[in-house]
C-alpha cells in the first residue's frame, strides 16, 4: 500500500469507521450519519475551527479537538455526543446571543436559521449572560442585498467563499475581539464596492439573517446552498 | 570573520580599554532613558571634554543594570560602584568624585543580596557593553561560540549541546528547547526559516525588551546558532513597535554583524548563510502566540493557526520555522562556549538554568533579575527584591502575566520551577512578577488582566471573543457587591467553558487570573455577593 493511500480505522461514538488521509473526523462523522454541531464550517469552504462547537472527546485525553480541522488517528476512540460537551455547546451559543441581537420574532431568516435551528436541536431555551446589546448600523447600500451586523455571529464563511469561491475578496475583517466586524473592501459602503460581483455567494451561506436579500420580510428568507457543492465537485473535475 | 580576526579585535578593544584610569556606564535601558540618562551621558561626556580628561576617563552608555527604582545609575569601573538616581545636574560632582571619596549619599549599597543573590547569563553582559557596539559584546567573549559552532561542529552536535543543557523555552510554555530545534532539523525543506519571538505583551514585564536594549548581539548570535543547526537562512526578530529602542539597537545590531561578516552570505568562510530582518508587530498581544506571530509576519491578520501542523513542520510561509523567544535565544551561546552540562548544573531536576524575571509591583528593589531555577519565591520577593515597601504585608504574588495567576504567602516557600508554579494554579510565563500587598483586592487585580484578555482576544473563536467579556462584566458585578450566588455559579462555568473550548492558548489561560484568586482568595469574592432578600430578611430581624 502506498503511504498516500493509508487508511484509518478508528470509532465515533462506538462505531467502526475508516478514513483516508486528507478526511478530518467532522468528514467521517457526515459519512456516517453522525451530525456533530457546526456553525462555521460548511462543505467546499476551508475549515477554520473557530466556533468551537464541533468539538469532540478523543479517549485518553482530556483535551477536547475540533473534529473539522482534526484528523483521525489508528485506533482513535472519538465521542460526539456527552454531557460535558452538550454542556459547552450550549454555553457557546447562549455566548452568541448574548454577543449581538438576536430576535427571531423580527428577523428576516426568522425559521430558517442555523443559530436558531442549533439552539432549538441542542436545548437551549433562555440565556443566562447578561446581552451586551450593541448598535450595529445596517448596509443596505447595495441594490439586491443588505447586511445587518447585528445578527453576525462572526463565523466567516461570507469571508471564505468570496475568497476561495467567487475570488474577489471583497469581505474581511477589522477590529478585534467583541469589536470585529465584518467590512467591505476597506470598510465601505456595500454599494459603492468595486470588487464586489453582486453574486451572491456570502447572503447564502450565511448562517442567519445577517447579510439577506433586500425585499425579504420577516422569516421569508431562505437560504439556497445547493450552489457551494455544484462548484466544489465542477471545479475538481476541472483540475484533473 | 576568522577567529584570528575575532581575537585582533578583542585585544585593541582590551588595549582601548586599559588606557582609562576610570569608566563610566550610563544605563540607556528604556527606564532610565525616561529619566533623562542620555541628557545625563551628555553632560558627562562634555565634563570630561572640558577637562580634557578624555584619554583618562571613558563614558559609555550601557544596557540595564537592573535596579531600575534606583535609576538612572551609573557605574564607575574599575571601583566598581554604583551612583543611583543620576541628574544631569550630578555630571559635574561625579567627575569632581573621580580619585577621590565617592559621593556617599548616592552609593548604592552592592553588597545587598539583589547583587550577590542574582545569578546571571542571559544578562551577563548587560550594564556591562555598549549595545550599539559590536567590539564592545565581541571583547567580552562574543561570536566565538558561533565561529566555533559553524567552523568546529556539526548541526547534531550542537542540539546534543542543548538538548544536554535541559534547557526549556523561556517565553512562557516550557517546551524542551533542543527537542524544538531537532525537530526541525529533521524536517526537510528547501528554505526554513528561524523566528525570534519579540512581541513581549505582558502587563509588567520587560525582560526581553531589556535583553534586546542591553545586549542585543547575544540574540542575534543565539538566533545564527540555531540557524546553522536546523538548516535555516533566514531568520525574522518580531519586535512590537512599542520598543523603538530594541528596534533602533537590534537594527543597528544587524548592520554591524552583517558589516564584518557574521551573518549574511558565507558566514567565516563557510557555505552557510543566514540573513536576519527586523518584523514589527502593530499592537496585538495575540500575536505573542507563535501562529498568529507567524501569520502577522506573513502580512495576514494576526489570527492564530490551527495546530497541527506545528510551525517546526509547516510555518512561516508553510517552510519549516523555528520559533525561540529572545531570551531563549539569549542562553545559547554560552551553552555552546560552556557546553551543556555547564549549564544544567544550575536549576532544579527539570527546569535548568537561569531565569529572567522582571520585578514590579508593591516591592523595594522593582528591577529586572536574572536567578538561577529552583530559588523560592521568598528569596526573590524578601532578599532580591527587599521586603514590601512602607511597611505593608504581603499579599500575593503575580507570576505569568494575563495568562497566570495569584500565589498567596503560604506558597512563598515553593521553588520557582516551571512544574511548581504550574501546579500552583498560575506559570512561569515569561517572567513578569507583580507584587501585590494588603491595599490591593484581587477582584480588582482579577478584572483588571480579564479587560486586558477582552480588548487583545483576537475575535476568532467565539468562547474567547464573547466569554471574556461576560466574565469581566461579571467581575463588575462583584466589585459592586451587586453579584448574587448565581453569579459566582456562572463565573466559574464560564472559566471552564472559555479555557477548555477556546481556540489559542490567550483564551484558553484567561480565566487563570480568575480560577487562582477563587482558589486562594474566595472569601473576597464571596463578601461581595449580596445577600438575597430573604437572607437580608433574616438578618435584619
Amino acid at each position: 500500500m502506498s503511504p498516500t493511500n493509508s487508511i484509518k480505522t478508528f470509532t465515533i461514538d462506538g462505531k467502526p469507521v475508516s478514513a483516508t488521509e486528507s478526511e478530518t473526523i467532522l468528514d467521517v462523522a457526515r459519512q456516517n450519519g453522525v451530525n456533530i454541531p457546526t456553525l462555521c464550517n460548511m462543505d467546499g469552504l476551508t475549515s477554520t475551527g473557530q466556533c468551537r462547537l464541533c468539538m469532540v472527546e478523543i479517549g485518553g485525553s482530556n483535551r477536547l479537538v475540533p473534529s473539522c480541522v482534526s484528523k483521525p488517528e489508528e485506533g482513535m476512540e472519538v465521542t460526539t455526543e456527552s454531557p460535558r460537551l452538550l454542556k459547552y455547546r450550549q454555553m457557546i451559543l447562549e455566548l452568541l446571543f448574548s454577543e449581538r441581537n438576536h430576535i427571531c420574532a423580527v428577523c428576516v431568516t426568522n425559521g430558517n436559521c442555523e443559530l436558531q435551528s442549533m439552539s432549538q436541536r441542542l436545548g437551549v431555551d433562555h440565556v443566562r449572560y447578561q446581552y451586551l446589546n450593541p448598535q450595529f448600523k445596517v448596509d443596505g447600500s447595495h441594490p439586491k442585498y443588505e447586511v445587518d451586523h447585528n445578527r453576525c455571529i462572526l463565523c466567516g464563511r461570507c469571508v471564505r467563499v468570496c475568497d476561495e469561491i467567487e475570488g474577489a475578496h471583497t469581505r474581511d475583517l477589522r477590529n478585534r475581539g467583541i469589536n470585529t466586524l465584518v467590512i467591505t473592501d476597506f470598510d465601505g459602503p456595500w454599494g459603492e464596492s468595486k470588487s464586489c460581483t453582486s453574486c451572491g455567494k456570502c447572503v447564502h451561506v450565511c448562517p442567519t439573517g445577517a447579510l439577506a436579500e433586500k425585499g425579504k420580510s420577516v422569516a421569508e428568507m431562505a437560504k439556497r446552498r445547493q450552489f457551494l457543492p455544484y462548484l466544489v465537485m465542477r471545479r475538481k473535475g476541472a483540475s484533473k | 570573520m576568522t577567529n584570528e580576526e575575532l581575537l585582533e579585535i578583542i585585544e585593541k578593544e582590551n588595549a582601548d580599554t586599559a588606557k582609562y584610569r576610570h569608566r563610566l556606564g550610563v544605563c540607556t535601558g528604556t527606564g532610565c532613558m525616561s529619566s533623562r540618562s542620555d541628557a545625563i551621558l551628555k553632560e558627562l561626556q562634555a565634563e570630561v571634554k572640558n577637562r580634557g580628561l578624555e584619554n583618562e576617563v571613558q563614558v559609555k552608555k550601557v544596557g540595564c543594570l537592573g535596579l531600575c527604582a534606583a535609576g538612572p545609575i551609573i557605574s564607575i569601573q574599575p571601583e566598581n560602584i554604583f551612583y543611583r538616581e543620576m541628574t544631569p545636574e550630578d555630571a559635574v560632582s561625579v567627575i569632581d568624585s573621580l580619585d577621590k571619596e565617592p559621593l556617599r549619599e548616592k552609593m548604592i549599597d552592592t553588597s545587598e543580596p539583589f547583587f550577590y543573590r542574582q545569578e546571571k547569563n542571559a544578562l551577563s553582559n548587560a550594564g556591562v557593553v555598549d549595545p550599539e557596539r559590536i567590539e564592545d559584546y565581541i571583547a567580552m567573549g562574543g561570536y566565538a561560540a558561533l565561529i566555533r559552532a559553524i567552523t568546529e561542529m556539526t548541526p547534531v552536535d550542537i542540539i546534543q549541546q542543548i538538548l544536554s543543557s535541559g534547557l526549556r523555552g523561556r517565553g512562557g510554555a516550557g517546551y524542551p528547547t533542543g527537542l524544538k530545534w531537532s525537530t526541525v532539523a529533521k524536517v526537510s525543506s528547501d528554505l526554513k526559516y528561524v523566528v525570534c519571538n519579540a512581541d513581549e505583551g505582558d502587563p509588567g514585564a520587560f525582560m526581553d525588551r531589556s535583553v534586546l536594549e542591553s545586549d542585543p548581539h547575544r540574540v542575534l548570535e543565539g538566533m545564527a546558532i540555531a540557524a546553522f543547526a536546523v538548516g535555516a537562512s533566514q531568520g525574522y526578530i518580531y519586535v512590537r513597535a512599542e520598543y523603538p529602542l530594541a528596534i533602533k539597537r537590534m537594527r543597528a545590531a544587524i548592520k554591524q554583524a552583517e558589516k564584518i561578516g557574521l551573518l549574511g552570505q558565507d558566514i567565516c568562510g563557510t557555505p552557510f548563510n543566514f540573513k536576519v530582518d527586523v518584523r514589527l508587530g502593530a499592537g496585538a498581544f495575540v500575536c505573542g502566540e507563535e501562529t498568529a506571530l507567524l501569520n502577522s509576519i506573513e502580512g495576514n491578520r494576526g489570527m492564530p493557526r490551527l495546530r497541527p501542523p506545528f510551525p517546526a513542520e509547516s510555518g512561516l510561509f508553510q517552510k519549516p520555522t523555528l520559533v525561540n523567544n529572545v531570551e531563549t535565544f539569549a542562553n545559547v551561546s554560552s551553552i555552546i562556549s560552556d557546553g551543556g552540562k555547564w549549564f544544567a548544573r544550575i536549576g532544579t531536576e527539570k527546569s535548568k538554568g537561569t531565569k529572567v524575571f522582571a520585578l514590579t509591583g508593591k516591592i523595594k528593589n522593582t528591577g529586572l533579575i536574572e536567578v538561577p531555577m529552583g530559588i523560592t519565591l521568598r528569596e526573590i520577593v524578601y532578599d532580591i527584591g527587599g521586603g514590601i515597601p512602607n511597611g505593608r504585608k504581603f499579599k500575593a504574588i503575580q507570576t505569568g502575566g494575563p495568562s497566570g495567576g495569584c500565589i498567596p504567602a503560604e506558597h512563598l516557600d515553593t521553588p520557582v520551577d516551571y512544574e511548581s508554579l504550574k501546579a500552583l494554579g498560575s506559570m512561569m510565563g515569561s517572567g513578569g512578577m507583580i507584587v501585590i500587598d494588603d491595599t490591593s483586592n484581587m477582584i480588582d487585580m482579577a478584572r483588571f488582566f480579564m479587560e486586558f484578555s477582552m480588548e487583545e482576544s483576537c475575535g476568532k473563536c467565539a468562547p474567547c471573543r464573547v466569554g471574556t467579556v461576560q466574565l469581566y462584566n461579571l467581575l463588575g458585578k462583584f466589585q459592586q457587591g451587586e453579584a448574587t450566588e448565581n453569579d459566582l455559579f456562572i463565573l466559574e462555568e464560564l472559566c471552564d467553558v472559555v479555557r477548555n473550548t477556546s481556540l489559542c492558548g490567550l483564551g484558553q489561560a484567561a480565566p487563570n487570573p480568575i480560577v487562582s484568586t477563587l482558589r486562594y482568595f474566595r472569601n473576597e469574592y464571596l463578601e461581595k455577593i449580596k445577600p438575597s432578600a430573604d437572607q437580608a430578611k433574616e438578618k435584619s430581624q
